[in-house]
């Protein structure tokens, strides 16, 4: 199984996601191999198998090797490309120089360093990947060659193609799910190359499904859908430490296009107008940032409008904890964790249709992303009748609980078999 | 004979430590000690201490011929009171010599004359005081913080009995005219109005070390030479600056300390000019001009208006959200929660928010500790989130107190030891009471109960409160009027400053 990140070291939901699903697997008997561009030393290495791709020396001493690499190769690397961060973010968050390789000439192999990170280098980054992903597939027997996300789909093909095992491709989140109309075209390319060559393609939701048939010209029948789940942790509540007296409604994610934090501000101001007491916090980063601060302060509520930076995953939890609702105003989201983790802290949450993760839920009230004004309404009702409150943290929290990732691994369990019984 | 009438501004505000959304409900304290301590160490020993003592030895040398004068926010002097007696101490032995006059602002450095007029009122007369305490001499000329001035201003400070006021010599309110003569307020002509020179100030504050400017190196020679060059009717040249021009701004290096050294033998040596004080001024001079100002000036940048300090979203809000708490914060007694809404009310919270980094940038650079304006906005929104908190339980805890007190009036024979009950928890105080009066078993009647309390409570104060407004009346009618009109005025005056800079 091909990943980019795996907790701790985790930038987005990618990594959490692996981690449930790899647990999952290996529930179900299924002896996985994670590979990971870089291995940062906390990962738990008792319960899970790692590959560090910094550690795998490339045999370059071989037919394959240069017919790979022209291969994979063929992309120009004249655009820094970001996957989940804007080129804004991105000179904040590399601050390591990038992959150099190492090359033993004696015997005759080299190594390239990753960073595993979102770096302007990551094209190169994610073509030397997929070298290591040649040596890997001869170096160990699988049956199936699992790849998430594109930035690990090259790896899967190459690794199809040295091995001759049926690769299934899993889809957390597309180009335009990330970048709306203004699709990176390298990206896209890859995406698409990853889609045609797999032999079934896992989506996380039936929207994001119907995006690969519509954007990616993938036929139907090759696509399977299956949601994600929810890490289960007991539950708890966090004492409110800020704000005591006040109501909050929250917004947690990163501060970009697909997240829609925009429309949170405008039903904000709507709430505020009727209630003025309420207090808003948005937590997390993104391009969108200083946009939005800026538009806080001239809709003149950032009394109550509180901006929190990035949060660490101790202080996301205090965050939930201070929550009356929680909302996920998204634009496009292929899934939507962050709904399951403030259920499962109690709070009730309001969710837009154009995400994933409404596929699943039924006790969350969903609005239209755009309609600001049903979602003020909505929050402004799960303000002041408690009763309803009350019924959506409760319910919402025993519905996420049958959310595990047991279940989507089983299903994954069954997508690998029926893979394999297809191509014999 | 012509004056030369040295201003030098102190100031240090009281830098907010960084307080995260986390921090609010929790931590009370904003303040960054440790930054404020380092700052005041380092001005006292670069500026503070050495110029005070170069200006003291001057002033012995020349026998009272050389004078200057200073204004210095409270929050300096508080701060030198919390790290810097020495140059507190220096100070008054400036004050002793008689050559020295200090001038008043207010307290905190604000903006205050802006939106409340009865806020910078107070800040005034605290400042003064504070000032009379430690110096010995009651403040006779106004300063506004940053020169911030115009004719809603004037007309404010003169209503507080100050006869002179110093402000910049804006070129567009002067435009043809010169700045060197004593003018007045167009409107309030007992206001005489002092306008600084801005060249010759700025030559030493700003350029004083630029070698790419054409007269660098300047020496005080030629600095006299230009003196002598100014036009045989001007009367008066204003220098007005920071003081932490020397030595802080301008580095010992640069030669500023000996240009002041020489200075002012040369200038009794070769010129006709003579120093003097504000007040000096303002009293051995015609006034030869008058002036409107209907958008106020400023010292600042450029544009000589509010721009570095108000104007972009993020300072508007903040200013707006923090003038909201006033006639809160004016009803509460307490000390620490007073001395706080003075210190966020500095202008320099405002200033770190500025957003037009272009021709000023570098000026505004160097007086910001925060990264970007905007972590500047959400550092202060944090904080002032949690002061917001404070105010509001103080007034809860106000009005609870009141309304008890009011009640106990009517049932004091009936339960004397509830008094003291209600005092602990004004809460169930009530409650006692409610259960006393009905002795009805019926859920309806208690249910009725809440409802009905809440009335009952405001309405007596109420009643008293009717019964005792009359009095005030018939006393205040008169006097207050004025004060209503000034609410408004400001009002407009600050909205129409608001277009103006958005257009």
């Amino acid at each position: 199984m091909f990943g980019w990140e795996f907790p701790p070291q985790i930038s987005g939901g990618l990594g959490t996601a692996c981690y449930g699903l790899v647990s999952g697997l290996i529930q179900h008997n299924v002896d996985v191999l994670f590979v990971v561009p870089k291995l940062y030393g906390k990962e738990d290495k008792s319960k899970f198998r790692f590959v560090d791709a910094n550690q795998v020396a490339v045999n370059f001493d071989n037919p394959s090797f240069n017919e790979n690499l022209k291969k994979i190769s063929y992309l120009e690397i004249n655009s820094r490309i970001i996957p989940y961060v804007s080129p804004e973010e991105f000179a904040t968050i590399t601050d390591e120089t990038f992959s150099d390789v190492t090359i033993d000439n004696k015997a005759k192999t080299l190594k390239y360093t990753f960073t595993g990170k979102y770096g302007k280098d990551l094209i190169k980054e994610v073509q030397q990947y997929a070298m290591v992903a040649m040596q890997i597939a001869k170096d160990n027997e699988v049956d199936v060659i699992h790849a998430h996300d594109w930035l690990t789909y090259q790896a899967g093909i190459v690794a199809k193609e040295v091995s001759g095992k049926p690769l299934v491709v899993h889809v957390h989140a597309t180009e335009f799910d990330r970048s709306g109309e203004h699709v990176n075209q390298d990206v896209y390319n890859i995406e698409r190359a990853g889609f045609h060559a797999a032999d079934t393609i896992i989506a996380v939701s039936r929207l994001t499904r119907r995006i690969l048939i519509d954007r990616y010209d993938v036929p139907p029948h090759k696509v399977v859908v299956v949601h994600n789940a929810v890490i289960p942790r007991s539950k708890v509540i966090y004492k409110k430490e800020n704000l005591l007296d006040k109501q909050i409604v929250t917004f947690l994610g990163r501060i970009t296009f697909q997240k829609g934090p925009d429309y949170f501000v405008e039903a904000a101001r709507k709430v505020i107008n009727e209630m003025p007491d309420v207090h808003f916090v948005m937590a997390g980063h993104g391009d969108m940032y200083l946009k939005l601060v800026e538009r806080v302060a001239e809709l003149r509520m950032s009394s109550r409008f509180h901006f929190t930076g990035f949060l660490n995953s101790a202080e996301t939890d205090k965050m939930y904890g201070m929550t009356n609702v929680y909302v996920m105003p998204s634009v496009s989201e292929p899934f939507g964790i962050t709904p399951l983790e403030a259920m499962r802290s109690g709070v009730p949450v309001i969710i837009s249709n154009q995400s994933g993760v409404a596929e699943v839920l039924k006790y969350v009230i969903k609005v239209d992303f755009w309609d600001t004004n049903i979602l003020a309404d909505s929050i402004c009702g799960l303000l002041k009748y408690p009763k309803i409150s009350k019924t959506l943290a409760e319910e919402g929290y025993k519905e996420v609980e049958g959310l595990k990732w047991e279940y989507a691994a089983l299903r994954v369990k069954e997508v690998y078999q029926e893979t394999l019984k297809q191509l014999s | 004979m012509k004056k030369i009438c040295f201003y030098f501004q102190v100031h240090q505000p009281m830098r907010l430590k960084s307080y995260r959304f986390f921090d609010i409900s929790k931590d009370h304290n904003y303040f960054d000690e440790e930054a404020n301590r380092r700052i005041m160490r380092k001005v006292a020993d670069k500026c503070y201490l050495p110029m005070n003592q170069l200006l003291l030895d001057l002033i012995y040398e020349f026998k009272g011929e050389f004078k200057v004068s200073f204004s210095i926010s409270g929050t300096a002097l508080d701060q030198f009171e919390m790290y810097a007696q020495d140059v507190l101490d220096s100070f008054k032995r400036l004050a002793d010599t008689g050559c020295v006059e200090f001038l008043a602002e207010t307290y905190a450095h604000s903006l205050s004359a802006l939106v409340s007029p009865e806020e910078f009122k107070n800040q005034v007369e605290r400042q003064a005081k504070k000032i009379e305490s430690l110096f010995g001499q009651k403040p006779k000329v106004f300063r506004n913080t940053e020169l911030i001035y115009s004719n809603h201003i004037g007309w404010l400070v003169n209503q507080m009995g100050y006869k002179t006021m110093v402000t910049e010599g804006a070129d567009k309110v002067l435009e043809w005219r010169s700045p060197n003569y004593l003018y007045q307020n167009q409107h309030v002509p007992e206001l005489k109005l002092l306008l600084k020179n801005y060249k010759l100030s700025d030559d030493l504050a700003f350029r004083f070390s630029q070698s790419s400017w054409g007269e660098w190196p300047l020496t005080a020679d030629k600095y006299v030479d230009w003196l002598n060059s100014i036009s045989w009717t001007e009367e008066i040249v204003n220098l007005f600056m920071d003081y932490e021009t020397f030595g802080e701004h301008q580095w010992v290096e640069t030669g500023i300390f000996d240009f002041m050294y020489h200075l002012p033998r040369l200038v009794l040596e070769r010129s006709e000019f003579r120093f003097c004080t504000p007040s000096e001024a303002s009293e051995q001079l015609q006034v030869r001009g008058s002036i409107s100002v209907d958008n106020p000036i400023s010292w600042a940048d450029e544009e000589r208006d509010l721009s570095a300090w108000l104007g972009n979203h993020i300072q508007d809000d903040a200013f707006e959200s923090l003038y909201r708490l006033e006639s809160k914060v004016k009803r509460i007694n307490d000390k620490q929660l007073q001395q706080d809404w003075l210190y966020l009310q500095t202008s320099d919270h405002f200033y770190y928010m500025c957003t037009k980094f272009f021709a000023d940038g570098d000026v505004h650079k160097y007086f910001n500790h925060y990264n970007t304006p905007y972590e500047a906005f959400i550092n202060y929104m944090n904080v002032l989130t949690d002061f917001e908190e404070r105010v509001n339980k103080h007034i809860a805890q106000l009005d609870g107190r009141t309304k008890v007190q009011a009640v106990p009036e009517l049932k004091k024979i009936a339960k004397p030891t509830a008094k003291s009950l209600a005092k602990v928890a004004p809460k169930a105080k009530i409650a006692v009471k409610s259960k006393a009066k009905p002795t009805a078993k019926a859920k309806p009647a208690a249910k009725a109960k809440p409802t009905a309390k809440p009335l009952a409570k405001k309405k007596l104060p109420a009643k008293v409160v009717a019964k005792a407004k009359p009095v005030a009346k018939l006393k205040k009618v008169v006097k207050v009027k004025p004060v209503a009109k000034v609410v408004a005025k400001s009002k407009t005056v600050a909205k129409k400053a608001a277009v103006k800079k958005k257009k």
